[in-house]
């Protein structure tokens, strides 16, 4: 049992990596929007990680991730023909996507991954779809010859100006919101930091901007409510009624201070990774 | 057995073995030890024989009772484990945790001047006693089947079950046992619902589990993991695929939060979270497995159902220093069964009883610090028939806490009920299902357990597996 990794790419040296799964079933259910849970090995955790794209003729599966802690360093270690232990899915609720006119897409780090498969979902649905993708530099972008192909325009921002603008995507956004142009929905996938302030930045335009939590999970099905986050002063569970939730409606102070709950105790298993690692040379 | 049924002295019920308070509330052994052989025997002799055993009607699935106990003292252990596996796929479980206060031994004669044969310890040691001794022979099936050798399987006959806890493990084993072909799809990474994620280790170790789960693939049923029914397949596809019945057996479903202020703070879990993390992520044995657990020096649990005696137990057993399980009404009200109480508070849990919570408090950082509580009086019955509890206006105290645990029950699971839109609900939104068949809305789709009573005991669920299974196998063979 298991699931082969087919492909694997480091997208960043040392930082961001690709894999293509084996998971045919997975790959007939996928939809923009969706996760799934992995764990590596018999002693590790589940944790959620986003479909970044699916290939339902081929039956596979893409996930990218950042090596953040122990499962994805693990993860990290495996290659191109082994076997990943558990990936349990589709989980989450797809993406809301319906023809609705121009849509922005609004990347960041590894969200970019996230937020193509969600790109390319409103572009198949035919809307129009203004990428906009930032990282702290050039070397640190992804994906962005595919959103090329699927988006009529790719804006791109790094905070060390190597390549698009000089700053922050959220004045890039901006600049769009304020061309006049009539934008339906922006989608905002990242760091938490970068969707507050999206979401802040679309507010006063009215515009309906929908963000992705990546809020920490244990089962992905609904059962621990480890993944609960307050929505409009309502409490609802990432895993089941999102991961996506309307942007200026999400506790964002809440939402940071849930996910540092386990920072001691994953450094602790990192830690102990990272000198199991060097033991066995 | 005639002389057995002289009159005679009756002897009191002989004690069940047990770790040391002290000692196990610092440890994940189980805390129950077990009968001897000899001590079983004794118990054993206690039963009267009723010509009519009423016991037998206190238990969900019917178990012959006084069979298996006649065989036991016959000497005839084998012949005790075929009665109890005649109708019930997983005696080591259920001889650990039914509530059998409230069922066989509730209704044993001899309870009614004297304590009840304790059937349940007795049930749990033939199935410790068989296994043990099975598991040195080589024939698998009579180990977990009264048939000698396994049926072969009639694959003309697929049932799909969706979940792998205590209903769809019973419906499993009842069909393999008659040769149909039973597939499990089970969401997370390991088979046994309940049994696995939520009972902790010290009441129900995992190897039990994991050996009944090993008889049903003896049997033939194929076990498919990390397959979320809904999500990865759907009940149509299963059709689709060529099943000829599908049992839904997904259980208890989402934790129930209390609304009140303060609830999402850093700290505060829900039951199931944190006995998910412990029991399935093994983070009891943190320094081997990386599931992390929250460790408090002073933790509240809030609720007073085995889940909630579980949660504090758990938390002592995790280095909590203080341990409160909060409850509104009094000792006497609380649902959990008494053993269980009594292990928890021996152990060093304190009861705070006619106390509802008010409102979580938290540091700057997000994270729990206290717990408000209002005082509580016991006030006229209810509609439960319990003493309902009334506020005592003003009366309030603060508990300071670093964790609280929420154990108050759940609400239906939405993820295969989004997914099979023609499936009928009940008005609490739990999946309606025929009393006597289990059969949903949709026909030859069944359904059984937490997911149509919502959260109940693990012989109710295996009760109602049966009763699909039943039907089932009347439709097919």
């Amino acid at each position: 049992m298991g699931y082969t990794i087919v492909e694997k790419q480091e997208l960043i040296p040392g930082q961001t990596t690709m894999m293509v799964i084996d998971a045919p079933q997975i790959a007939s259910k996928a939809r923009p929007g969706n996760f799934v849970m992995i764990r590596t090995s018999e002693r590790g955790e589940r944790i959620p990680l986003t479909i970044a794209d699916r290939d339902s003729a081929r039956g596979t599966i893409t996930i990218v991730f950042l090596v953040v802690g122990k499962t994805t360093a693990d993860l990290a270690t495996l290659n191109q023909g082994d076997q990943i232990l558990d990936v349990c899915g589709p989980l989450g609720r797809p993406t809301h996507i319906e023809p609705s006119g121009t849509v922005v897409c609004v990347g960041g780090g590894t969200g970019i991954a996230a937020m193509h498969h969600i790109a390319k979902g409103h572009a198949e649905a035919g809307n129009r779809v203004i990428a906009v993708v930032g990282a702290r530099s050039k070397d640190l972008l992804l994906f962005c010859s595919e959103l090329s192909t699927l988006c009529p325009e790719l804006r791109i921002a790094t905070d060390d100006g190597s390549a698009g603008h000089k700053g922050f995507v959220t004045e890039v956004l901006k600049d769009i919101l304020d061309s006049g142009e009539k934008i339906a929905e922006v989608v905002a996938v990242g760091p938490v930091p970068m969707m507050e302030a999206v979401s802040r930045v679309t507010l006063p335009y009215g515009v309906k901007t929908t963000v992705s939590l990546n809020s920490i999970m244990v089962d992905g099905v609904g059962m621990c409510g480890a993944c609960r986050c307050t929505v409009g002063g309502k409490t609802l569970f990432a895993c089941v009624d999102g991961p996506e939730f309307d942007g200026h409606a999400v506790d964002y102070a809440e939402l940071r201070a849930r996910l540092w709950q386990f920072r001691d105790q994953e450094q602790g298993a990192m830690e102990r990774f990272s000198r199991e690692c060097r033991c066995d040379g | 057995m005639a002389e057995m049924k002289t009159k005679r002295k009756i002897r009191p019920r002989v004690a069940m073995p047990a770790q040391d308070a002290l000692a196990r509330s610092g440890n994940f052994h189980e805390v129950a030890l077990g009968y001897s052989p000899e001590q079983a025997l004794v118990e054993a002799q206690r039963c009267l024989q009723c010509k009519n055993p009423t016991c037998q009607s206190g238990c969900p699935v019917e178990i012959d009772i006084k069979g298996f106990i006649a065989a036991l003292c016959d000497d005839d252990l084998a012949g005790a484990y075929d009665i109890l596996r005649r109708t019930n796929a997983l005696p080591a479980v259920c001889g650990r945790v039914c509530p059998q206060e409230h069922q066989c031994e509730g209704a044993c004669v001899l309870g009614r001047k004297h304590e009840p044969v304790a059937i349940g310890r007795l049930e749990r040691y033939v199935a410790d006693a068989f296994l043990r001794q099975a598991a040195e022979s080589p024939d698998a099936c009579r180990a977990v089947t009264d048939l000698d050798a396994c049926q072969p399987k009639r694959v003309e006959h697929r049932v799909a079950c969706i979940g792998a806890g205590p209903a769809s493990l019973t419906v499993a084993g009842d069909l393999a046992g008659r040769g149909i072909s039973v597939d499990v799809f089970e969401a997370l990474h390991e088979p046994g619902g309940v049994l696995v994620y939520g009972i902790p280790e010290f009441r129900l170790p995992k190897d039990v589990v994991a050996r009944e789960v090993d008889g049903l693939k003896a049997l033939g049923v194929t076990f498919h993991c990390n397959w979320v029914g809904g999500k990865t397949v759907t009940i149509d596809d299963l059709f689709a695929r060529g099943y000829d019945a599908v049992f839904v057996g997904v259980g208890a479903g989402l934790p129930r939060f209390l609304g009140i202020p303060g609830e999402n703070l850093v700290g505060v879990f829900s039951a199931n979270e944190y006995l998910t993390r412990v029991n399935l992520g093994r983070a009891y044995d943190h320094l081997n497995h990386d599931t992390p657990a929250f460790r408090a020096r002073r933790t509240v649990v809030i609720g007073a159902g085995n889940v909630a005696m579980d949660a504090a137990r758990t938390a002592l057993r995790m280095g909590s220093s203080e341990v409160s399980v909060v409850y509104r009404r009094s000792e006497a009200e609380m649902p959990a069964r008494r053993e269980e109480i009594e292990h928890a508070v021996e152990e060093g849990v304190r009861l705070r009883c006619l106390c509802g919570p008010l409102a979580f408090h938290g540091d700057n950082k997000g994270g729990l610090n206290g717990l408000t509580v209002q005082k509580m009086a016991l006030g006229e019955p209810d509609a439960s028939g319990r003493c309902s509890p009334v506020c005592l206006e003003g009366q309030t105290e603060h508990l300071p806490c670093d964790m609280a645990v929420i154990a108050v029950g759940t609400r239906p699971n939405p993820i295969l009920i989004e997914a099979t839109p023609d499936l009928g609900l009940n008005k609490w939104g739990y999946v309606q299902a025929d009393k006597d068949t289990g059969e949903t809305s949709i026909p030859n789709v069944f359904a059984g357990g937490d997911i149509v009573t919502g959260s109940a005991t693990v012989i109710s669920a295996m009760g109602a597996g049966r009763r699909a299974a039943r039907e089932i196998a009347r439709r097919l063979l």
